[in-house]
């Protein structure tokens, strides 16, 4: 693949250090996400796959190195260009984070009404055109998301990082604790937002099929830093943990399915 | 400006134009409500948009929309936009249920005065099943001495009555401090100023030590077990616990009234202490009455049950401080607004149950002449 130009690269993370106490978590870890790829980020547990989507994200500053969303350095950015930057990009977390008081629709106009004056028939309309996005039922709109189940809360929260239709998303594990067919659902789901809406996505993921199935490129963190490379290139990459991660018996498994089954992508799962 | 209307050869010609995107949703909504769309035809162009997304297609959507209810056949000039599309396949799957998600149900007086009611009956009930279970499990360990969790017995006494100590201390000198002024001025009339030693004697280990212990408490330690609790049920600790076969009022609730009925009776000797000392202090420095006098006087001042009167109430309050905090705590479900509610809900309630609970002692007080 041809070097990537500086426009190109949606998320570049150059050479950052992150240490709590005497752990280091990052020892000079780049990363580079070019535009409209889904790029999944692969570590063990405890290797800082969440400590460096909280870096890229602004909540944790890096002892050391740069992130660069759009080409704009996080660091350099005043309060006012910083909200801005906010803006173009979705972030959904493990857990899904919705606002326990409030309804799904309320979440997804959060943002909404945070951004922009707007009536509320538009805030209303706005926010059943999202929930259907995501493939949620429009009556969920009304609902809290104590009432929701595992796989619904997932597609809430990524209805309300869709809210301001931003072009980069960025998910931190989107498929735990789903069972296998919502799973994969959520995996059609992301594809077919990409491909509709032509969103960069990046995303932290534990789940083999998820990568074989949307991923175009992937990021292992091995040593305290990023291995990253496509998906075909990652795959025979000699480093021992990846290839006991993408060769253990999960691994293979998840291989073959994916070569069986390469198919188009079709329209989403429904929850 | 998002938005170009003009007529053409009898023809309403919409151009859509500039950024159709969500950062500019203010005024892509006005320009879509403002436009005059009635004719006997119309034509929609969106060549001339330089960035749409799916929040820019749905109002080019309202806009289509707008122009079917006005009877205004239309048609697109150029192609129709691609998210366009996609925004009228997602809206035409099944109608919206916008009404009765903007609407909140409206009650009518009668219906709300009823519901309360319910509600209320309910609570009580439940208060009523919870102070069962707490007998039981205090009479459990009673009979099991292995039931009660020491520990946390400890813990919620050192986190209670010992960190509490410094602000005790201080309010109750205060208080006697305020009481011996005020007190002094009138009796100064009358040249009895001596008698401000029976005054805040009998006031601070009757009342004031007590209650204003219980009410400090109740902000402090009914707020902590609500919030504490309430949060265990949000991250589901508490369902945990029931799953692993643990009692629940025996693992939260138990330990944390113990502890508080512990706690707040030294708390109240350490504030009758501090009371005392603040009035002897304030009628030497201030009505020139030596510290031996003052004792004397005391002593004159107090009947044999003056201490206790005050002291036997402050287990009552730690029971009913306590109780209100641990109950509502596990009433928390499903919201951080139910959390700040309930916490809110139990230091009121605890609070004024403390008042109730004092007039009553001071009644049964006056009748027994105790």
């Amino acid at each position: 693949m041809a070097a990537a130009t500086t426009s190109d690269l949606v998320v570049a993370v150059r050479g950052i250090v992150n240490r709590f106490g005497t752990q280091v978590v990052h020892a000079g870890l780049d990363m580079e996400v070019r535009r409209g790829e889904i790029f999944g980020i692969v570590g063990g547990a405890g290797s800082g796959k969440s400590v460096l989507l909280r870096t890229i994200l602004g909540l944790q500053i890096a002892r050391e190195g740069t992130v660069a969303i759009d080409g704009r350095d996080l660091t350099q950015l005043t309060g006012k260009e910083l909200r801005d930057l906010k803006r173009s990009y979705g972030v959904t977390f493990q857990h899904g984070a919705l606002f326990s008081s409030l309804t799904v629709a309320e979440n997804v106009q959060l943002p909404l009404i945070e951004a922009c004056r707007l009536p509320d028939e538009v805030l209303d309309g706005l926010a059943d055109l999202k929930i259907r996005l995501v493939g949620l039922p429009p009556d969920a709109a009304g609902k809290y998301p104590a009432q929701l189940s595992g796989g619904m809360v997932k597609r809430a929260a990524l209805a309300r990082a869709l809210a301001l239709d931003p072009p980069l998303l960025l998910l931190d594990e989107p498929t735990s604790g789903l069972d296998p067919i919502a799973a994969s659902a959520f995996d059609e789901l992301i594809l077919y937002l990409q491909r509709s809406l032509r969103l960069t996505v990046v995303m932290i993921t534990h789940d083999l099929d998820t990568i074989y199935r949307t991923c175009n490129r992937v990021g292992v963190i091995v040593d305290q830093r990023m291995i990253s490379d496509s998906l075909e290139g990652i795959v025979h990459n000699p480093h021992p943990w990846i290839q006991e991660y993408f060769h253990g018996p999960r691994g293979r498994l998840a291989s073959q399915a994916t070569q069986s089954d390469a198919g188009a992508v079709g329209s989403p799962g429904r929850q | 400006m998002y938005l170009e209307c003009r007529v053409v050869e009898g023809a309403r010609e919409l151009l859509a134009r500039g950024r159709w995107r969500a950062e500019s949703a203010t005024g892509l909504a006005r320009a879509v409500a403002d436009a005059e769309l009635t004719g006997p035809a119309a034509v929609l162009d969106a060549t001339g948009i330089e960035a749409l997304d799916l929040t820019g297609a749905w109002f080019l959507r309202q806009l289509e929309q707008r122009l079917t209810q006005s009877g205004t056949p239309f048609r697109w000039r150029g192609a129709r936009p691609e998210a366009l599309a996609l925004a009228a396949t997602l809206l035409a799957e099944s109608p919206a249920v916008g009404p009765e998600v903007a609407a909140r149900r409206h009650e009518e007086p009668l219906g709300a005065l009823g519901r309360w009611t319910v509600q209320r009956g309910d609570q009580a009930h439940d208060a009523l099943e919870f102070l069962g279970r707490i007998v039981l499990v205090i009479g459990g360990v009673f009979r099991q001495p292995r039931r009660l969790r020491l520990t946390s017995v400890i813990r919620h006494v050192y986190e209670t009555g010992i960190q509490a100590v410094p602000i005790v201390a201080l309010i109750a000198l205060l208080i006697s401090v305020i009481i011996a002024y005020i007190g002094a001025q009138e009796l100064r009339q009358f040249g009895g100023e001596v008698f401000v030693v029976d005054l805040v004697t009998i006031s601070v280990l009757r009342e004031l030590g007590v209650l204003l212990t219980a009410v400090i408490v109740a902000g402090r330690s009914g707020s902590a077990f609500a919030a504490e609790i309430g949060v265990m049920q949000l991250n589901d600790e508490v369902d945990a616990l029931r799953a692993i076969g643990l009692n629940v009022v025996e693992v939260l609730v138990v330990p944390r009234l113990l502890g508080l009925i512990i706690a707040l009776p030294l708390l109240t000797v350490v504030a009758d202490a501090m009371g005392l000392a603040g009035g002897a202090v304030m009628s030497w420095l201030v009505f020139d009455i030596p510290f031996n006098q003052f004792l004397v006087r005391m002593q004159e001042a107090m009947a044999p049950t003056t201490f206790w009167a005050g002291l036997l109430k402050a287990p009552v309050f730690a029971f009913v401080i306590a109780m209100i905090g641990t109950f509502r705590g596990l009433q928390v479900r499903e919201s951080s607004r139910e959390l700040g509610r309930l916490t809110t809900v139990a230091v009121v309630e605890s609070i004024f149950m403390v008042l109730l609970v004092d007039s009553v002692f001071a009644v049964i007080y006056w009748e027994l002449d105790f």
